[in-house]
Formats: C-alpha cells, sequence, structure tokens
C-alpha cells in the first residue's frame, strides 16, 4: 500500500502558497477542514481563490480568512448569514462568483472523472446563465458548465487509512467525496487515522487513489451552526 | 382572518401524495414536515446530503455531524441514508424527487421565481435552489403574499435577479392558494375569512 501519511497540518499544507486556488470541503461548519483552515491562517498566505458551499461563520472556519483578508476570490453557492462575506462582497473587496449548489457540485466531480463540461438546466434565464452556451434537450434549455479544478482540495473525513481510504459521517460527507476527486492535489483530514486494512473495503466511500496526503487532526471543535432542538414530552 | 406560517405549513402538508420524496427549503417549508397526514408515509431530502430526515434531537443530542440544508441539528429516522452533494443533485436534477417547497421574494404571473438577491442590498446566495426550481416537476412556494412594506410579492413580472422561469406550479401564502397557469394566478382557495377582493387587492399579477 502506498503511504500517504504526513505528521501535521503543517507538513500537509506546505506547497500552498498565496495566489493559488484551494477547494475545502464541508456544508456550512458541517465536515470543514478545521486544522488545515487554522493552518492557512498561521501561514498568512493571501490573494487566494476558495472553492467551498459556504464561508464559514464570521469567527470560524473559513470566516476567519476572511477576516484575515487572505481570500481574493470565493467561489460558493450560499453566503446565507454571515455578515463579513456578505460585506465584503457588497462592497466590492472580495470577488464572488455564485454557483448553483448542484452545479458546484458537479463541477468539481466532473474535473475528478475527467469530463471537461455538461448541461444542466440550473440557471437557465438567470444571471447564472448569462454568456453560456445554451442547448435544447428534450425540449428543455439546458446551459453548459465547465469543470472546476484546484491547485489543492482539502476534505475532512471521519475515519481515513494510510493510503487515503476515507469514510464519512453522517451529513459531513457534502462536498468532500466530489473535491476530493477535482485536486491537482487533496489533502485529507480525518478524526482518526488507521492502518490499512482496518477500514472495511465495502464501507469506504473515498478511494485512496483521490488522496495524495492524509493526516490526523489534532482536535476538532465541530462548532454547531443552528443548534434546533425539542423538548421531552 | 389570513394563515399565520404554521398554517401556511400546513395547507401545504394537505398536497403531499403517499410515497412522494420532499425536498423542503428553509423558512416557512420546514414547518410542513410537522404536519404531514398519519396515513400517508413521505421521505424528506435535505440537499446537504440525507433521505428520512427526522426531528429535531432533544436537547443534549445534537450531532454537529447531523445537520439539514438550513445548517439546524437534525435526527434521521430508521432507513435514512447519507450521501454526497453531487449524488444529492443527481436525485434532484435527475427528479427522483417528487416535490419541492420553497420560499419566494417575488413570483410572476408565468411562475417565474426570485429568492436569492436583491442588488446592491442583500446577497444570500442562490443555494440549492436554482437546480431545484430547474429540475421538479412539482414546484409549491410558500411565503407571504405581501412584502414588509405591504406590496405584493405577486406580481406580473418578477423584479429582482431571478432563481428561475416558469417554474412554479402553486403559491400557498397566508391569504390564498393560486396555481399558476398559462392565464395567469389562478384562486384555488381563500385562508378562512379572507375576501376575493382582499386577495386581489394583494396580488399585483393576473
Amino acid at each position: 500500500m502506498i503511504n500517504k501519511v504526513v505528521a501535521s497540518a503543517e507538513e500537509a499544507c506546505r506547497g500552498i502558497q498565496s495566489g493559488m486556488t484551494i477547494m475545502l470541503g464541508g456544508f456550512g461548519l458541517c465536515g470543514i477542514p478545521e486544522n488545515c483552515i487554522s493552518e492557512l491562517v498561521k501561514l498568512k498566505i493571501n490573494n487566494l481563490t476558495c472553492i467551498s458551499n459556504n464561508a464559514g461563520v464570521d469567527d470560524f472556519g473559513l470566516g476567519f480568512l476572511l477576516q484575515q483578508r487572505q481570500i481574493k476570490k470565493m467561489v460558493s453557492s450560499y453566503v446565507g448569514e454571515n455578515d463579513e462575506f456578505e460585506r465584503q462582497m457588497l462592497s466590492g473587496e472580495l470577488e464572488v462568483d455564485l454557483i448553483p449548489q448542484g452545479s458546484l457540485a458537479e463541477r468539481c466531480r466532473a474535473a475528478g472523472a475527467g469530463i471537461p463540461a455538461f448541461y444542466t438546466p440550473a440557471g437557465y434565464g438567470t444571471e447564472v446563465g448569462e454568456g453560456k452556451e445554451v442547448r435544447i434537450f428534450n425540449g428543455k434549455p439546458h446551459i453548459l458548465e465547465e469543470a472546476l479544478t484546484a491547485d489543492y482540495a482539502i476534505v475532512k473525513a471521519w475515519k481515513g487509512d494510510k493510503t487515503g481510504n476515507l469514510i464519512f459521517k453522517g451529513t459531513a460527507r457534502n462536498f468532500n467525496p466530489a473535491m476530493a476527486m477535482a485536486g491537482k492535489i487533496t489533502i485529507a483530514e480525518v478524526e482518526e487515522l488507521v492502518e490499512p486494512g482496518e477500514l472495511d473495503p465495502n464501507q469506504i466511500h473515498v478511494p485512496g487513489i483521490f488522496i495524495q496526503k492524509i493526516f490526523e487532526g489534532d482536535s476538532y471543535e465541530k462548532r454547531i451552526e443552528q443548534r434546533t432542538t425539542r423538548k421531552k414530552d | 382572518m389570513a394563515l399565520d406560517k404554521n398554517g401556511i405549513a400546513k395547507r401545504i402538508a394537505q398536497e403531499l401524495q403517499d410515497r412522494w420524496y420532499v425536498n423542503l427549503g428553509i423558512g416557512i417549508p420546514t414547518l410542513v414536515a410537522n404536519h404531514i397526514p398519519e396515513e400517508i408515509s413521505v421521505d424528506f431530502q435535505s440537499e446537504n446530503g440525507i433521505l428520512g430526515m427526522g426531528p429535531f434531537p432533544f436537547e443534549g443530542e445534537e450531532d454537529a455531524d447531523l445537520i439539514n440544508a438550513g445548517k439546524q441539528t437534525i435526527t434521521a429516522l430508521p432507513g435514512a441514508v447519507y450521501f454526497d452533494s453531487a449524488t444529492s443533485f443527481a436525485m434532484i436534477r435527475g427528479q427522483h424527487v417528487q416535490l419541492t417547497v420553497l420560499g419566494a421574494m417575488e413570483v410572476s404571473e408565468n411562475g417565474d421565481i426570485a429568492n436569492w438577491k436583491i442588488p446592491g442590498k442583500m446577497v444570500k446566495g442562490m443555494g440549492g435552489a436554482m437546480d431545484l426550481v430547474a429540475s421538479a416537476d412539482n414546484i409549491i412556494v410558500a411565503m407571504m403574499h405581501t412584502n414588509k412594506k405591504g406590496e405584493s410579492k405577486l406580481l406580473k413580472q418578477c423584479s429582482l435577479p431571478l432563481t428561475g422561469v416558469g417554474c412554479v406550479k402553486k403559491v400557498v401564502t397566508n391569504l390564498a392558494v393560486l396555481d399558476v397557469t398559462k392565464e395567469g394566478f389562478k384562486l384555488i382557495e381563500r385562508a378562512p375569512g379572507v375576501s376575493v377582493e382582499e386577495i386581489k387587492k394583494a396580488t399585483e399579477g393576473n
């Protein structure tokens, strides 16, 4: 088995430089690579293009990088309740490319699967479709969307083995598998790193071939964005 | 009397049919799950990667790795399944989900919907809404009939950037249930005690 293990987030992120394009897995704060994000803040690199469904919240996740003005451009589907993201976007300090969520996921998956572009109905007749090639299939207009690649993709999994096979937990899977496929170099940080053979090959979500570096994160805060509960009767 | 948000959700729940997979958007649509008639079984899909979404967890049982598309903590019902975002939107674009319920800022009489951006003022992003409205066969919009200024949200033409064109089939508001037809909005049902005149006054579109 090919050993992909690196010692730390520091070693994993070595090679990431200012001006690069980075994909980061996660949906909201769920399944984000916390340890690598902290490392990117420490590295003080800037002019980054970040491809990620969201940009964290003001003081967690990618919100840290936004606060430090390390991001030049965000490629996302949802700004939502991130005030700093919205402020920087409206003031023009931050370039933002908003993409329908399904197109974002498929553009990552396509890149990793060697498909340069595909047609989708999402966004036809809206700002998203402006300037894009339109073709009618089965009587319905579709727009051409191109694959998205990145210098680095950084994903977070629940368990991983030393050769990069990954298993996710709950809805923390989200964009991680598609982005893992799309990165020229993909870093996986995991909560639990195990020996090859310890994961059941039937249960693996992402085959290790898509991963170049893997490490066990020091700690995970796993902050909850919207804590909603019900009372016991 | 006009319906409140729960009333709108309860009315939409009556549109659900047995064995449907349903995607609920953020806001009023989320409340629909609380009003499912007992005699039917439906499964809820949340586009961040779960089918078989259950109610909110009990206090102390929240799991950071288990949320819905509104980033709220949820539970998974027996038979639930998790998947990645690309698979999730394959379900949506591939029309395996029978009904989408979502909120809107504006709906036009030809079924256009706007719900992601107010130029210069507010940008929420489209999230999964553009994929959902472009693909779903059956789209119900849940919203208040007028905005905070009292202006109609059911228009001849949307003024805000569109999320999708000609896709909305039905609108359920605090005042009425309306179908979107080739001839424009068609009043199907009034909220209890709301007159046709009141509805007409609050509706700009035809």
